[in-house]
């Protein structure tokens, strides 16, 4: 397969923070549609990892090809990569000033230079696919975690991404809202979306991933698909990590 | 142990009303008057206290003094025996108040001025008139047709006015403004290149900043007045308000870079990271994203600075500008009008007061206004 194939593809990657070696030697390729969901103790790199993709992070040595663009130190490259790469953080990120919608239609309309009305009618249909619509001209200090979440998903959506990253998503909701969260991303990925998922949901895990990754200590210890994964992990710090969160 | 006897089913309780809770006059007074028997104490001597100050302050102020008939402070005294005021000075003398030594003829182009200003403010301050499309427009250009009607220019017919005329609350309000609407925009780019990983924008922005604050305005009036002229060519003649203006601006700047960079610090990191997932460019995510919340949280500081700022312009009468004090000191220093110290200066302090007053209640109006948490 040529690059162009490969929705993501990081070869021979590594990253330092000062003299400390978060990642070593990262290889991964995901194709266009695939599911991913990266497991591992805190600390071990994960969130590091995703992060480098869309350049929240930067990487030292190795490349990280995206959608056929490198990612170098060309700000321009970085805006295009950005431009087609959604992500959802832990604690949402919704920008406490704007509304629901505005929150979902500013990047539509000053990065990609969209008519107003026109974002709006996206926006609301992606409110609509994360079932809060009826919030629209809310604030996000008003909605619950599990309603910021789904804004947050729904505002990465009305870019249009080719490639969602989702870094911890459930981790800061209460437990009767993680359900409602794993659904939206259980529908998006229904429907074909390149997704990269940092959780710990193992269910969600084993139900909609194409491929689970564990990693520890800043390298992948061991990937496979879900089933042989939870069922028959090949690596000691894999079967100790796993026997740690399934009780 | 018998079993609680319960009114209702479990999991049924009914939703209650609160408690009555007692209200009116009396209740409000026990609560914040006399709470206590030491509150109560500390009550009644302020009661006592001002039973003793305001009726006689009142008297002095209003119902003695004298306002419209009288031409000098001998006449007041023969009015109201020297108990009330003799606000008839500043009566006598409010076109200098006003103006300074603007000629007559011309104030026709500071009252429009006032008239522009005023638009100005309404248009920045009054939410509904804001959004009026392409109105902010003219929040550049009037003030700069006050730049110009002001000192006047021969090219549009205009008699030159020489700044030195310029005085009294005309000059207050010239200098306090311009140094308000100039100096925000230089203050929020100062913080952002403080901030900024580009060691040249920080380390001149830091330099600057620190240069700036370390030295009294004062100081800086003075250099503005008489060392400046040294560095620039022979035979250049740079306005001194022009010289004042930048200086006082530039002050102002560098106070409020510092006040802007805390709000910037206090801004979550990870509405920079969204800012820059979604793909926003450094200054659309400045914008739109960092600095809408960043100046929300800086109003009261950047109020502060404001306020600081329009009293401070009293200082320019130390290198001889004509501000209300420079007037007021030659107005009681007139034979006809001495010793008049008390009225001038209550004068102008209610003067200061409203106006650092308003903007005071402006800048909580406009935080409780976009405060958007709950």
């Amino acid at each position: 397969m040529s690059d162009n194939d490969f929705a993501i593809k990081i070869n021979k990657m590594h990253k330092w923070y000062g003299d400390f070696h978060v990642l070593r030697d990262i290889n991964l390729e995901v194709t266009k549609g695939e599911i991913i969901v990266v497991c591992g103790p805190s600390g071990s790199g994960k969130s590091t990892m995703i992060r480098c993709i869309n350049r929240l992070e930067e990487h030292q040595q190795g490349d990280i090809i995206v959608d056929g663009i490198e990612l170098t130190n060309d700000v321009k490259k970085i805006d295009e990569v950005r431009r087609e790469v959604g992500m959802c953080f832990q604690h949402f990120n919704l920008f406490p000033h704007l509304t629901i919608l505005e929150n979902c239609t500013l990047a539509p309309i000053w990065v990609r230079g969209m008519a107003k009305a026109e974002a709006e009618e996206i926006a609301m249909g992606f409110l609509e696919k994360v079932k809060i619509p009826e919030q629209a001209s809310k604030f996000p200090g008003q909605l619950s975690g599990g309603q910021q979440q789904r804004v947050a998903i729904a505002r990465s959506l009305c870019m249009k991404p080719r490639i969602m990253l989702f870094d911890e998503p459930t981790s800061a909701l209460d437990p009767e809202m993680i359900k409602e969260v794993l659904d939206v991303m259980t529908d998006l990925a229904s429907e074909g979306m390149t997704m990269i998922c940092v959780t710990h949901e193992m269910g969600f895990a084993k139900q909609v991933a194409d491929r689970v990754i564990f990693m520890d200590a800043g390298q992948i210890i061991e990937e496979n698909k879900p089933e042989p994964f939870f069922d028959n992990p090949q690596n000691e710090r894999t079967k100790l990590f796993l026997s740690q969160i399934l009780h | 142990m018998s079993e609680q006897i319960r009114e209702y089913e479990l999991g049924m309780h009914p939703e209650l009303p609160p408690p009555n809770r007692q209200s009116g006059l009396v209740k409000w007074v026990m609560d914040n008057l006399f709470p206590s028997v030491g509150s109560g104490i500390i009550t009644v001597i302020c009661l006592i206290f001002l039973y003793y100050v305001i009726p006689p302050l009142f008297n002095w102020a209003f119902w003695d003094s004298v306002v419209f008939n009288a031409t000098s402070r001998e006449e007041c005294y023969a009015i109201n025996d020297g108990k009330g005021a003799c606000w008839a000075f500043i009566y006598r003398r409010w076109d200098q108040f006003v103006y300074g030594f603007y000629p007559e003829a011309e104030r026709w182009r500071v009252n429009i001025s006032f008239i522009l200003l005023a638009m100005t403010l309404v248009i920045v301050l009054a939410e509904k008139v804001r959004k009026v499309k392409g109105i902010m427009w003219l929040v550049l250009i009037l003030p700069i047709i006050c730049a110009i009607l002001i000192p006047g220019s021969e090219l549009l017919g205009l008699t030159p006015v020489p700044t030195n005329k310029f005085g009294g609350f005309m000059l207050t309000l010239i200098i306090g403004m311009t140094g308000i609407f100039v100096s925000l925009p230089i203050g929020i780019g100062l913080a952002l290149a403080r901030i900024s990983s580009l060691p040249i924008f920080s380390v001149f922005a830091t330099l600057f900043i620190e240069f700036i604050r370390g030295v009294p305005l004062i100081t800086l009036l003075f250099i503005a007045s008489t060392l400046l002229s040294y560095f620039l060519p022979p035979g250049t003649n740079f306005d001194l308000l022009v010289r004042v203006l930048i200086m006082v601006t530039i002050f102002s700047a560098a106070y409020l870079a510092e006040v802007i960079r805390g709000g910037l610090a206090a801004i979550p990191r990870g509405q920079y990271e969204a800012a820059d997932a979604l793909g926003l460019s450094y200054w659309k995510s400045m914008r739109l994203v960092i600095l809408p919340q960043a100046l929300k949280i800086s109003i009261p500081g950047i109020v502060s600075s404001f306020i600081g700022l329009f009293k401070d312009t009293t200082l320019v009468v130390i290198i001889g500008l004509l501000d209300p004090l420079g007037i007021g000191a030659a107005a009681i220093a007139d034979i006809k009008w001495t010793a008049l110290g008390y009225e001038l200066y209550v004068f102008i302090a209610v003067f200061f007061f409203i106006c650092c007053f308003g903007m005071s209640r402006y800048s909580l109006y406009l935080e409780r206004k976009l405060h958007t948490g709950h």
